[in-house]
């Protein structure tokens, strides 16, 4: 899994029907610090995300599946897994 | 997925025949600009995209789950023609 803050709302009428009720949004992957690490992807929302949050993706098709519970297979591979309230990194650390 | 834009078309004649009637388009990957990042790809589309659409596809095994026989070599494919993007640039969302 990994860090990302979500930074737009991708539109698309026309797509391929396994897309059809599913949000899109763009999201920029970050460190643990919140910095941007440049790379940028197109995830499936599973939890309600809002532009402008921090969110933990999952960039893998079993998982993506998994979390959606999708009964039959798909062209899915990341996905939105939940909101991130808070990081804390240890001092000592 | 990945964001992308379409440049162009590749016809092969022979080929493999799990790519019999597959349409493969040219991909220019983008950045969340709209910026070139990265290699042009050859990607298999299922959507009828078309020169100069703004399109989100998929790469990895994933991608050949996109066509109808979804057990297919093909690494990447055109999921959907992107309408417009809410949220970054607002001067540039109709013009996708």
């Amino acid at each position: 899994m990994l860090l990302a803050k979500v930074i737009a709302n991708v539109v698309a009428d026309t797509k391929i029907d396994d897309y059809k009720n599913l949000k899109i949004m763009m999201v920029q992957e970050i460190d643990h610090t919140g910095r941007d690490n440049g790379k940028m992807v197109l995830a499936v929302d599973h939890a309600q995300a809002g532009i402008g949050d921090t969110v933990i993706i999952c960039d893998e098709g079993g998982s993506a599946r998994m979390l959606l519970d999708t009964p039959t297979i798909m062209t899915i591979r990341t996905v939105i897994a939940g909101i991130v309230d808070e990081v804390t990194l240890d001092p000592d650390g | 997925m990945k964001l992308g834009r379409i440049i162009g078309r590749v016809v092969a004649d022979r080929k493999h025949e799990s790519f019999e009637g597959v349409k493969l388009l040219l991909i220019q990957p983008l950045d969340s600009h709209r910026q070139p990042s990265g290699d042009v790809l050859v990607g298999m589309d299922v959507v009828r995209a078309g020169e100069g659409d703004l399109i989100f596809y998929e790469s990895s095994k994933e991608a050949g789950q996109a066509l109808p026989n979804w057990f297919h070599p093909g690494d990447v494919a055109i999921m959907g023609i992107i309408d417009h993007i809410e949220g970054i640039d607002a001067e540039t969302t109709g013009g996708a």
